[in-house]
């Protein structure tokens, strides 16, 4: 009993301070990963179980397979996905077009102040999307917006609510995103290169083509990747803006959850939303190595 | 170099027009209406129009809970796995960036479909009053939880690029050698140095509670942004307003945030 005793007064110290030093590690993370697991875990699986739920209307009867996913990708739905892929991949491809040469123009420019408000600008625009955006492209081109009166736009067959005028509206939180992500990467094009290249006789459109590009290459594709995941998972300024005028697998999901279209579609608009899942984990599964690659020439 | 200088300037003008036009277009909207000349009454009547209050003040008690609890969660996760645990680190931040696969339609697609189950199978169970409370209209919990969810990639990276920019293990070392606490270490020694950080965090999930619009319609609540899309049905000018100023408020917001994430950026960049 005493030797017991000795032995347990003797190793408690060492062990409470091992503890001491250990214990916060994985115990302070505990409560953040329940957390995720009780508030992220629990609807990635029910919308997962439901996705692959069938219910028989008659009989009330469960039982699992693929119908949903199968409906998911037929009619109405597969033009909403094919549409929002469309939408997706022009304003992706536009926005990264347009934000590059923009980008280029900043981070060339002897004027510290303009860069420094330009990406000030671009951090704050590439963040407002949503409701407010929706608005203040009514209040301009919309049918009774400034420009539309004022211009005579209607008369020309311009409409806001079609698909050119959302990729005009997402356009003003892609560019700045395209902006924010390419900088770095122009930040990272060395003087030296350009110099060098012009030592041995390149031309302006030769650098760009054989040093320029290449090196950039990466980030352009990481930056159009996530501008088109951007778009892609867009719901509030489509749905305050165009209503359901333009097939989009977000309006679709909406509608399905809220009942509009028919009773029982709450499990197709679970497959799709497992659907667009995929589609935005495999946009993750493009940028992140590609991030990683740029990564090596900016440091 | 002069033609440069053509170039960019072309380059930066068009830039301007396409991002200026529509804003004073959105102000010229509500304060020319067409028939009755130039007129504040849309901006007059904001205050004066039926929800404006309690929707404003829902999104921000949202934000602050959401605030609260997403930087209590996470700030003695990273501060402790930067001080020991790196296997644990990389699962954390796998985690902190899974909700960024989710689509917030998507989201919200498999929390409605959890909150079903509570009138479908645990009305008889205790769980059910958990499921009424957490939909309470007044304060709907379960939108703090799904905006900590929607906030974790973006205060995790903020969080860590701040701890990336200073010695968190000198620190608290240093202050136990004092004979600080744990809490005291975190509190007194850590914490004021991440206070750009936080601040950074802070902003960009008050940002996003304030014009989420996705989850809180699709779960039938009416918190700010939901309200202007309700008004905007009725009265275009008064939404318009509304849209001007919240959008003023939340630039103001996010321009300090660059203010502050500039200063830690050259920071960390020097370090």
């Amino acid at each position: 009993m005493t030797t017991a005793l000795d032995t347990r007064a003797g190793t408690v110290p060492a062990a409470r301070t091992g503890r001491r030093r250990r214990a916060p590690g994985w115990l302070a993370a505990v409560p953040l990963l329940a957390f995720t697991v009780l508030a992220f875990g629990l609807p990635a699986l029910a919308m997962l179980d439901g996705a692959f739920t069938v219910t028989d209307q008659a009989t009330g009867a469960t039982s699992y397979s693929t119908a949903n996913l199968a409906a998911s990708l037929q009619g109405a739905y597969l033009t909403a996905l094919v549409g929002s892929v469309k939408l997706s991949a022009l304003s992706a491809v536009l926005g990264a077009l347009l934000g590059l040469p923009l980008a280029q123009a900043v981070v060339t420019s002897r004027f510290r102040a303009l860069r420094e408000a330009v990406l000030t600008a671009s951090g704050v625009l590439a963040n407002f999307g949503g409701v407010p955006l929706a608005f203040a492209f009514v209040a301009t081109l919309g049918n009774a917006g400034v420009l539309t009166r004022h211009l005579g736009l209607a008369d020309r067959g311009w409409d806001l609510y079609s698909f050119w005028g959302l990729v005009i509206v997402y356009l003003y939180f892609l560019i700045p995103l395209m902006v924010l992500t390419i900088t770095p990467a122009l930040d990272g094009l060395r003087t030296q290169w350009r110099e060098a290249a012009r030592n041995n006789g390149a031309t302006t459109a030769q650098y760009w083509r054989h040093v320029a590009l290449p090196v950039l290459a990466p980030s352009l594709l990481g930056g159009l990747v996530l501008l088109f995941g951007s778009a892609f998972a867009a719901y509030a300024t489509a749905a305050a803006m165009v209503g359901s005028a333009v097939p989009l697998v977000t309006l679709q999901i909406a509608d399905a959850l809220s009942g509009n279209v028919l009773v029982g579609q709450e499990n197709v608009a679970l497959a799709l939303s497992l659907d667009m899942v995929l589609v935005a984990g495999l946009v993750m599964a493009v940028y992140l190595p590609l991030q990683r690659r740029s990564a090596r020439w900016l440091a | 170099m002069a033609r440069l200088n053509v170039w960019r300037g072309a380059v930066l003008g068009l830039a301007a027009l396409y991002f200026l036009v529509p804003l004073a277009a959105s102000v010229v909207f509500t304060v020319d209406v067409p028939g009755r000349g130039v007129t504040f009454d849309a901006y007059r009547q904001i205050v004066s129009t039926d929800g404006f209050g309690s929707s404003l003040l829902l999104s921000l008690e949202l934000a602050a809970a959401t605030i609260a609890l997403v930087l209590l969660l996470t700030v003695p996760a990273v501060v402790a796995l930067r001080l020991g645990a790196p296997r644990l680190r990389a699962v954390v931040e796998v985690v902190c960036s899974l909700p960024l696969v989710v689509p917030p339609i998507a989201f919200v697609a498999g929390i409605a479909t959890v909150l079903k189950w509570g009138p479908d199978h645990l009305s008889r169970t205790p769980l059910f009053q958990t499921f009424v409370a957490v939909q309470n209209p007044d304060f709907p919990v379960v939108l703090v939880l799904a905006y900590v969810v929607m906030a974790l990639p973006f205060v995790y990276r903020a969080l860590d690029a701040g701890l990336g920019a200073i010695d968190v293990r000198t620190l608290v070392e240093a202050a136990r050698s004092c004979g600080a606490g744990w809490t005291q270490a975190l509190l007194r020694a850590v914490l004021p140095n991440l206070r750009g950080a936080l601040l950074n965090a802070a902003f960009l999930t008050l940002a996003l509670v304030l014009g989420e619009f996705t989850v809180a319609q699709l779960l039938g609540f009416r918190p700010f942004a939901v309200w202007i899309v309700a008004v905007g049905g009725e009265q275009a000018q008064l939404s318009v307003a509304v849209s001007v100023l919240s959008l003023l408020v939340t630039w103001a917001l996010l321009l300090a945030l660059a203010g502050a994430g500039g200063r830690t950026r050259t920071a960390s960049s020097r370090g």
